[in-house]
């Protein structure tokens, strides 16, 4: 049995901890202080180290440098049932759940001896009804719902006699309601007592439920302050690298202060400058032209689960679409559709003969990782190639786009397996734009990469549209969205419904479907 | 990579694993308690020993060894695991068998061909059947190939007790291949065949296939991430799929008609010593690269024409050469997986 | 009268089909039974056939010298080391499972075909060894039709008995159980939990093996008499689709077991009624057609869940 240490007395500390995965410094010098019975917000952008330093906590990495405190007791956790034994518990992101089994056998894992399902039920009605929350035990995960899945994790972590529980990034996967409800159960676990340590990118969050803030920077903590001595610029600040750090945008000449005040403009800019946007926009170019064409077209998957249902969207030229959605509403065959990489089982598609698409997982649909770069710059049509290659011209146009889009490689002949995330990113998303003049679908541009990369991804997809192209974006960040859309869609169990581009008008449409503009219609634009 | 510079790297490694053969079969020797000098020496001998040595004994079975394992390294670098190269062969031999026997008075330049191209169809087809049971009904290929394997193992021995055995009926096999529509020997006074010839085309023919044809670079990429061909290169995947058991399957009926129009003469039971298992030695150890199958299938070929020799002279069971084949695929594999632990992390 | 001796004499034939197709079962159930717990923990160990002949040798080698427990016990010894050459590489350098169980098979049969012809000579003498004796249960053997055929066989046969309804038990009632699916099904789950799936795996595996060297055993003791080169003759392989049918549960895989053992003792049935106008070949190829057939009709569940 654990006790629960005095309120405010520091229960985890983290000292300097430093890791090199090969020549990727992923921490150089991270320090977190952690006090029971408070909320720890752990920020910072995709890639500053915020999990791998959590993988430390909770014994899946053993740093190389630092020290860490329990109690007050220098530790070093060997495994994950040490970090267990300890009182730790960690929510992944990316939740650690057997599909088959049900939630009393997930919570069961790991323990010893015999196993009774009753006593097991039981036990988890217990659990979750202390913590607050409502969960079935006989359900089985592959049944249930993200927010009730995300529930099963919790009372996972909860089962283990936790005094401090680490989730990361729990309010990604969670529709605006639910990500609320998340936030306020863990204002509550922890006025009982028991310390969390909250990793989020997400500044608002952050600032709503925590106690005490830390933002680290490329492995670094670069603040550390309780939540109600800062304000949100200062820590956006502090997650784009602080005022000691004045880099050059290498891309366009940019000063980190102007991307930092765009940033936070864009992040909390309210409606009226959004729409006023949009309307001016649309003045400017007059009747645009269509080139991405969905009217009333349903998916149907293999399961006979219509996946999207009798939606209609129109793109054109010159124009940006955004698409916001809870994971599994629809969105990843509606993308596909739209860049002909799926066929619609009903209703009608006009999309041009060539559309490029660039897909959330790289590594899996759109790189060949252990070949050079000219192949997969071969790749784009090759299921419709004939005869013999020609690969002198495959390597210059690899030249080409390696040039134009600023990819860091050693040339042509180097492995895609060697170059980094943003740079394997802003491959593919050349060879898609050499590839397709008119029209781009791209799914969760920025994911994994740092900001420079996420920055310089913006601009190739601004420049596209810039150019006469039409852009359908979709991201699982609705800040991500909002910044580069010109026109908003919500997607909602397989439904497209337009938005006014403003936050909580996308989010409603996403959570219920409720209409935002023109009930489902998308005539016109009377925004 | 050029031609020259992958096969001498391919000859490189071969030598290398030949050495850490040699020592293996000499543990295996000492093992079974034969004595190891002049069951070694029996084995060189019996490879490279002499002119007849190598000309008739280990390029001859070079020959059945880098047709199949062509197959073998076509197919895996497809992404698909081909285990069925014995049957397909058998089955090549025995589809060349039988259209032998309607060749009656056809002059050699058609009825050679027309022997060799039905061996290699049947192959193909013998290998479809497994392509069909993955892509329609998602069997896997590695246990469908072997049911395979063995259908076509029974399959010969009722052919050869029923319909194809010779006019006598005393011997389980089949009548003898007409002298002129054997495969023509090469060098007089031994048994090298012209079989050789073909292999080595072959094997130039699907290695440029690989590297130059849009349909070749789409098996490549198929077999690496079926995933990011399908989505990004819009190929086709189940079809390229098929189109390679369809091509791996052919290879290896190709070897099977080549070895009973070269060597054989012949169709009959044991007719294959398990060519299509040693080929998938052949190709791993090449990587599967088609020009390196030629030096690795020499190496083998020298491998069972010494263990044969052995056997002989020395008294030593001559599958001892599977031991130490098996034993090769084991190296490569750990070879290829082996890095240093990483100490950071817990490993789980 | 007439139709008492036909239905009688049918009878009969049920009743030995019936004994033909336990006895025939039993190797297979065995070997089948341990690689469904091995694919339950995510490793298809194809090289299942090596450690099948290897039992069949060892348990030759060791009955001709301490008798028959001692047989058994040799080839499950020796099917678990050859697992363990099969998980030093499957399993501890995460090589391709496939291509590393192809190797292990080959190894195994080259290995015992030196072994055999260097210790009985490649003369092809005929070898006998110490049989399994039946047991016949008091009572329950004396049922009609089936009481010979379950209730008349040797020790090895009645441990199935217990074996497989304990696995299932052991699969759905214990902690292990479910960290053996946990690690078959979604190994980061069992990694978060504190198990390590490399070890279950390994244990996995080494089961199998075990199994796999009692089913060699058998085929030697219990049924031939006498150990061949190759006699495993793809069992490890057919064994693979009996997994498939039987669903990966034990009980299942079990009775699936009985069924491929029916189609094999046909062939002996119908070349005992001299059935000559359908060659014997084809019965001989029965069992893999049969593989193919069910792995087809299964298939697209079992890609699935072997993905």
């Amino acid at each position: 049995m654990v006790t629960a240490a005095p309120t405010g007395a520091v229960l985890l500390s983290l000292d300097g901890i430093a890791h090199s995965f090969g020549r990727v410094r992923a921490l150089d010098g991270a320090s977190l202080q952690v006090r029971a019975g408070s909320v720890h917000a752990l920020l910072g952008e995709n890639g500053a180290g915020k999990t791998t330093l959590m993988r430390v906590v909770f014994g899946l990495l053993r740093a190389q440098h630092g020290v860490m405190h329990w109690r007050g007791t220098p530790i070093t956790m060997r495994s994950p049932s040490d970090a267990l034994a300890h009182g730790i518990g960690m929510v992944h992101q990316h939740f650690t759940l057997v599909p088959s089994m049900t939630v009393a056998e997930n919570i069961a894992l790991g323990g010893h001896g015999g196993f009774d399902p009753q006593q097991a039920a039981t036990r988890v009605r217990d659990i979750a009804a202390r913590a607050g929350l409502v969960l079935d035990p006989n359900a089985h995960v592959e049944d249930l719902p993200i927010g009730a899945q995300q529930r099963c994790e919790i009372v996972k972590a909860l089962a283990r006699d936790v005094t401090l529980l680490i989730l990361d990034e729990p309010t990604a996967v969670l529709a605006p309601a639910e990500a609320a409800e998340l936030l306020r159960w863990i204002r509550g676990y922890a006025d009982a007592g028991n310390a969390v340590v909250l990793i989020t990118h997400k500044l608002r969050d952050a600032l709503a439920v925590a106690d005490d803030i830390t933002v680290l920077h490329r492995g670094r903590t670069v603040l550390t302050t309780p939540a109600r001595d800062t304000d949100q610029g200062r820590v956006a600040d502090a997650m784009l690298g602080g005022a000691a750090v004045r880099t050059a945008d290498v891309l366009t000449g940019r000063d980190v202060t102007d991307i930092v005040s765009d940033v936070t403009t864009d992040v909390i800019t309210d409606v009226v400058s959004g729409a006023a946007d949009v309307v001016n926009r649309r003045a400017a170019s007059a009747l645009p032209r269509t080139v991405l064409a969905l009217d009333a077209v349903s998916v149907r998957d293999a399961n006979g689960v219509d996946r999207v249902r009798s939606a209609t969207l129109h793109v054109h030229a010159g124009e940006i679409v955004g698409i916001g959605a809870v994971e599994g509403a629809g969105q990843r065959e509606l993308l596909r559709v739209l860049a002909g990489r799926l066929s619609p089982t009903a209703g009608r598609r006009a999309i041009p003969e060539s559309v490029g698409f660039v897909p959330e997982d790289r590594h899996r649909d759109a790189l060949l990782l252990d070949a050079p770069l000219f192949e997969n710059t071969a790749l784009q049509g090759a299921g419709a190639r004939r005869g013999v290659m020609d690969w002198n011209d495959v390597r210059a146009r690899t030249s080409a786009v390696l040039h134009r889009y600023d990819v860091r490689a050693s040339g042509a002949e180097a492995l895609a397996r060697t170059l980094s995330g943003g740079n394997q990113q802003k491959l593919v998303l050349g060879r898609e734009l050499e590839a397709a003049r008119e029209a781009l679908v791209v799914e969760n541009p920025s994911r994994g990469l740092d900001f420079v990369a996420t920055d310089a991804v913006h601009r190739a997809l601004r420049a596209a549209r810039d150019a006469g192209m039409a852009v359908v974006v979709y991201s699982s960040d609705l800040d991500e969205v909002l910044l580069l859309a010109d026109r908003v869609f919500a997607m909602h169990d397989g439904t497209v419904i337009e938005c006014a581009k403003h936050r909580d008008a996308l989010g409603r449409a996403m959570l219920s479907g409720a209409s935002g503009i023109g009930n489902g219609m998308t005539a016109g634009i009377d925004a | 990579m050029t031609a020259l510079r992958s096969f001498a790297a391919t000859t490189a490694r071969v030598l290398v694993l030949l050495a850490i053969a040699i020592a293996m079969l000499a543990v295996l020797l000492i093992a079974t308690g034969h004595e190891v000098i002049p069951a070694l020496s029996a084995m060189v001998r019996g490879a490279f020993g002499s002119y007849y040595a190598i000309t008739s004994a280990t390029i001859v079975r070079m020959v059945p060894l880098a047709l199949a394992g062509l197959a073998v390294s076509v197919a895996f670098r497809a992404g698909i695991l081909n285990i069925g190269a014995e049957g397909q062969l058998l089955v090549g031999a025995a589809a060349a068998t039988a259209i032998s026997g309607t060749l009656g008075g056809v002059p050699w330049f058609i009825g050679i061909p027309v022997i060799l191209v039905a061996g290699a169809m049947a192959g193909g087809a013998w290998a479809a059947i497994a392509g069909a049971l993955r892509l329609r009904f998602g069997v896997l290929e590695v246990i469908s190939t072997i049911m395979l394997n063995f259908v076509a193992q029974y399959l010969t021995g009722w052919l050869v007790r029923g319909p194809l055995q010779e006019p006598t009926r005393v011997n389980p096999q089949s009548v003898t291949l007409a002298p002129e529509l054997q495969l023509p020997v090469l060098l007089e006074g031994t048994r090298l065949h012209a079989g050789v010839l073909v292999v080595v085309l072959v094997a130039i023919a699907v290695w440029w296939w690989l590297r130059s044809t849009a349909s070749g670079f789409r098996l490549r990429a198929v077999g690496a991430t079926p995933t990011a061909a399908a989505s990004a290169g819009g190929i086709d995947v189940p079809r390229t799929l098929f189109g390679a058991f369809l091509v791996s399957g052919l290879l290896a009926g190709l070897a099977g008609s080549v070895e009973y129009t070269g060597i054989t003469y012949a169709l009959y039971e044991n007719f294959s010593p398990g060519y299509g298992y040693t080929a998938i030695a052949v190709a791993l150890l090449a990587r599967l690269h088609p020009l390196g199958v030629l030096a690795t299938a020499l190496l083998f070929g020298a491998l069972e024409a010494g263990a044969n020799a052995m056997q002989r002279d020395a008294g030593v069971p001559n599958v001892v050469v599977s031991v130490v084949e098996a034993l090769l695929i084991l190296l490569v594999l750990a070879a290829d997986r082996w890095r240093p632990s990483r100490a950071d992390e817990t490993g789980t | 009268m007439q139709d008492v001796t036909v239905s009688v004499g049918a009878l009969a034939i049920a009743a030995g089909l019936l004994e033909a197709t336990v006895r025939t079962a039993t190797p297979l159930a065995y070997a089948a039974l341990g690689e469904s717990v091995s694919e339950r923990a995510g490793v298809i160990n194809i090289g299942l056939e090596g450690s099948i002949i290897a039992g069949a040798l060892s348990a030759t080698i060791a009955a001709g010298a301490i008798g028959v427990a001692g047989g058994f016990a040799a080839g499950a010894a020796a099917g678990l080391l050859v697992a363990a050459l099969f998980a030093l590489f499957a399993v501890g350098l995460r090589a391709d499972q496939i291509i590393t169980g192809t190797a292990i098979t080959l190894f195994a049969l080259g290995l015992t075909g030196t072994v055999y012809r260097t210790v009985y000579g490649s003369g092809g003498v005929a070898l006998t060894t110490p049989t399994a004796a039946t047991h016949a249960i008091p009572v329950l053997s004396t049922l009609p039709v089936i009481g010979r055929a379950f209730f008349a066989q040797p020790w090895v046969t009645y441990a199935l008995y217990l074996i497989a309804p304990l696995l299932a038990w052991w699969m759905q009632r214990t902690h292990a159980g479910l960290a053996l699916r946990a690690v078959g099904e979604y190994p980061q789950a069992a990694i978060a939990a504190g198990i390590s799936p490399r070890r279950t795996q390994l244990y996995a595996v080494l089961f199998a093996g075990a199994m796999a060297g009692l089913a060699g055993a058998t085929l030697v003791l219990a049924q031939a008499g006498t150990f061949a080169e190759g006699m495993s003759a793809g069992r490890g392989f057919i064994a693979i689709a009996i997994v498939v049918l039987g669903r990966w549960r034990p009980l299942g895989v079990a009775a699936a077991a009985l069924l491929f053992g029916a189609a094999t003792s046909l062939q002996t049935l119908f070349q005992s009624m001299g059935w000559t106008g359908i060659p014997y070949q084809l019965f001989l190829a029965v069992p893999y057609v049969l593989t193919l057939v069910v792995l087809a009709v299964t298939g697209k569940r079992s890609a699935r869940r072997m993905a």
